[in-house]
């Protein structure tokens, strides 16, 4: 039975149950619902969530497992001599997974039937031409025993989806069964949905606290592996970026990291006394009409692209630096590309993060300080400097850190207007790169994966990955020390 | 020169006119929130502000020291003038009338600043102290006159947020007391204390009616007849009865204000 037919059809039960239960749970009230413990549509859903959840969750558990059995079993079956030269079992069984795959095509299309699948030998006919008629390539030949696994395979995934639409179905009954026949008056449906209810929620958030750990498991794994085929001293300590894909790269993360930090000190320095000021004209000085047009107009700029902000780079800020300090002006620059091209623009990007965390923080400050302040004579400036930022400057602290760590995870901004060239220079006019724009660099390339120079990308992934953690932690520890301050 | 000691106990007995009002008429957008106020606060006097909450006692106070201009929609018509000059001329500066007719709040706010700090704002600001010594010195008269130097003599670089609720307040008397004022208003200064803590500001509002002119809004009939000599009521933005405050509390001419005080409106 096809997957949606199944879903479809344990919905409908569950409909179904919900029209049932409440009518049972009246029923036994005599049609009179102050008798009922819950309203009667708790009833209802209660019956319908006991149709539903058990039925769903061994769906799911079933389909995750289901691949990883059937494979551990067809791997069995596949003898070690049957190989090819210089293929691995994981390229064979991919192999017998899209011949499995092509052969129900095939069943689905009518060029063969169950019984003709079941009869095919690998000597009589061209499977690679009879699947290629219904639109599976096949890079080579089908060898003998791949046909037999991927018969086998076919088999046992469709008797694995049998099982599993009966249980399925079995499951949903029985839970319909069980929670219609436990309705009356007096069962506390309420509470049992309200448990559904919080149960969904954690499930909620765990599921964010697992993806990250799933994000730091995969990066672990593959650091550790190209730890073993490059020595940490050199990645740590050397000084020199310099990929080759033939083998005998120099990969040094301190050049990507000084132009990281330097890129990113440039938009910080851009960035927090424009936010900054903005912030505090927003908060302090600006009128309620002025402040409805302007500050949705700065949050624009939160909702640009970062490749548009590239293209800004590349095409305007870039030409217009160069023409100020390249060989026609100050004669400091060489291309458009460059550390302060990314720096200004990445800037930029960060002026609406810096002002409206700072507005809120800035809003957040008591009146009552302002006017303790105007009432001793102060000027508003002399308020704003000596008592309000003051107050704030935790939170300030906190909105810039944030921003900080959103400059060194940028990249589209860094490969559009910083180039690529890794070096260690106090040059702002100079091209230089940074972490990330060399993680997709690596990539993206013609590596093998299993090489130092592919592997390099998930060890300046963690590298990040630790940094924006410290200083996102930062962020939070300054924020919470001194937030209360002034209350 | 910053010197207390020097003004003469005789100024007691010489009652000037500090605040003039005439006609003052104030609106909040399109609410008229007080209407024909006129009354003559003197000097060396603590004059009480009494009447139901929303009367427009606060309002009226917040006039003398402008700061209503904060507030947008606020517009206020008629005179109020100050030793003869008129305080909302354009000629006069806001800030500088507000160093000279101080203010305290009703919640004590002090600044995340430390103790000396807090009270050193405003001297800092008006630049009252030539040298670090001459600061000392304003700090510590401050704080004596709040009666508070000797609870914290000892830890002024302490944070004035740590402190107890009375003592925070009597900081922000300290504060306000440190700019050299010439009048000091208070609204509801004890409404945030406990009974130990008001004992405490009241005895303080006793002894700083020697050198200042103090106005304090209150709720509370009896503080108003323990610290106040001359008391105003007020009742729906009108100023319904001023004078004396034994005559007020013993013998009103109006019957709203006897309704108010024995507790028959509010």
């Amino acid at each position: 039975m096809p997957l949606h037919w199944l879903v479809l059809i344990v919905l409908a039960l569950s409909a179904v149950g919900f029209f049932m239960g409440r009518g049972r749970a009246l029923q036994t009230a005599g049609g009179d619902r102050r008798l009922l413990h819950s309203l009667p549509h708790y009833y209802g859903a209660n019956v319908a969530l006991s149709a539903m959840v058990p039925a769903f969750g061994v769906m799911l558990v079933w389909l995750l497992a289901q691949p990883l059995i059937v494979n551990t079993s067809i791997e069995r079956m596949i003898p070690t001599e049957a190989l090819p030269e210089g293929n691995t079992l994981s390229l064979v069984m991919s192999d017998v997974r899209r011949v499995a795959q092509g052969l129900d095509i095939a069943v689905e299309r009518g060029v063969l039937s169950d019984a003709e699948v079941a009869s095919l030998r690998a000597d009589e006919t061209d499977i690679r031409a009879m699947l290629g008629d219904v639109g599976v390539a096949l890079g080579a030949d089908v060898p003998g025993p791949v046909l037999e696994a991927a018969k086998n395979h076919r088999q046992q995934t469709a008797r694995g989806a049998m099982i599993m639409s009966i249980a399925v179905l079995v499951l949903a009954l029985i839970g319909f069964a069980y929670a219609f026949w436990r309705t009356n008056a007096q069962f506390r449906a309420r509470n049992i949905v309200e448990a559904g209810v919080r149960a969904l929620l954690i499930m909620a958030a765990s599921l964010a606290v697992l993806t990250t750990l799933g994000i730091i498991l995969s990066l672990i794994f593959n650091t550790i592996e190209f730890f073993r085929l490059h020595p940490a001293k050199d990645f740590f300590f050397g000084s020199v970026w310099a990929p080759s894909f033939g083998g005998g790269s120099e990969l040094a993360v301190l050049p990507l990291l000084w132009g990281t930090l330097y890129i990113s000190l440039i938009a910080l320095i851009v960035a927090v006394p424009v936010g900054l000021f903005s912030a505090i004209y927003l908060s302090e000085y600006a009128g309620s009409k002025m402040r409805a047009y302007i500050k949705p107009l700065i949050e624009i700029l939160a909702g640009i692209p970062t490749i548009v902000y590239g293209l800004f780079a590349l095409l305007t800020v870039g030409p217009l630096l160069l023409g100020l300090f390249g060989s026609q002006g100050l004669g400091w620059m060489q291309a458009g590309t460059a550390v302060m091209t990314a720096g200004l623009v990445m800037g930029i990007m960060l002026i609406p993060f810096v002002s409206s965390l700072s507005d809120d923080i800035i809003n957040a400050v008591p009146q009552s300080l302002r006017d303790g302040s105007y009432g001793l004579g102060a000027t508003k400036s002399e308020t704003i400097r000596q008592v309000v930022l003051p107050a704030a400057l935790p939170g300030i602290v906190g909105a810039i850190l944030l921003a900080a760590s959103r400059a060194i995870g940028e990249t589209m901004i860094v490969v559009m207007g910083a180039g690529a060239a890794a070096r260690l220079s106090m040059n702002p006019f100079e091209a230089m790169t940074t972490v990330t724009a060399k993680i997709v660099s690596q990539l993206t390339g013609d590596a093998d994966f299993a090489s130092p120079e592919a592997l390099v990308a998930f060890a300046l992934g963690m590298t990040l990955f630790v940094i924006t953690l410290c200083l996102n932690a930062f962020a939070l520890y300054i924020v919470r020390k001194y937030r209360e301050q002034y209350e | 020169m910053y010197d207390y000691s020097t003004a003469s106990e005789t100024a007691l007995d010489q009652k000037t006119i500090k605040f003039s009002a005439r006609d003052v008429q104030v609106y909040y957008g399109d609410n008229h929130a007080i209407k024909d106020v006129n009354v003559d606060l003197e000097d060396k006097t603590v004059t009480a502000f009494i009447g139901p909450s929303g009367c427009g006692k606060s309002t009226f106070l917040r006039c003398l020291n402008r700061m209503n201009d904060t507030i947008d929609i606020c517009r206020i018509e008629g005179d109020i003038k100050l030793d003869g000059e008129d305080i909302y001329d354009k000629a006069i500066d806001p800030v500088q009338l507000r160093a000279k007719v101080g203010m305290v709040f009703q919640k004590p706010n002090p600044f995340p600043k430390s103790i000396y700090d807090n009270v050193a704002y405003g001297p800092r600001i008006h630049g009252l102290a030539k040298s670090k010594t001459d600061l000392d010195e304003i700090v510590e008269q401050s704080l004596r006159r709040a009666a508070l130097w000797d609870e914290v003599k000892d830890r002024l670089a302490a944070p004035g947020t740590g402190m107890s609720g009375g003592q925070q307040q009597r900081l922000c008397i300290a504060r306000a007391v440190a700019t050299a004022p010439e009048v000091l208003l208070m609204d509801e200064p004890c409404s945030a204390l406990d009974p130990i803590a008001t004992a405490q500001v009241e005895e303080l509002i006793d002894e700083l009616r020697k050198k200042f002119s103090l106005v304090i809004v209150t709720h509370s009939m009896q503080q108003a007849a323990r610290v106040s000599q001359k008391t105003a009521f007020f009742h729906l933005g009108n100023l319904v009865e001023f004078g004396e405050t034994g005559q007020i509390f013993t013998n009103p001419t109006d019957e709203r204000t006897e309704s108010y005080i024995t507790g028959r409106i509010g």
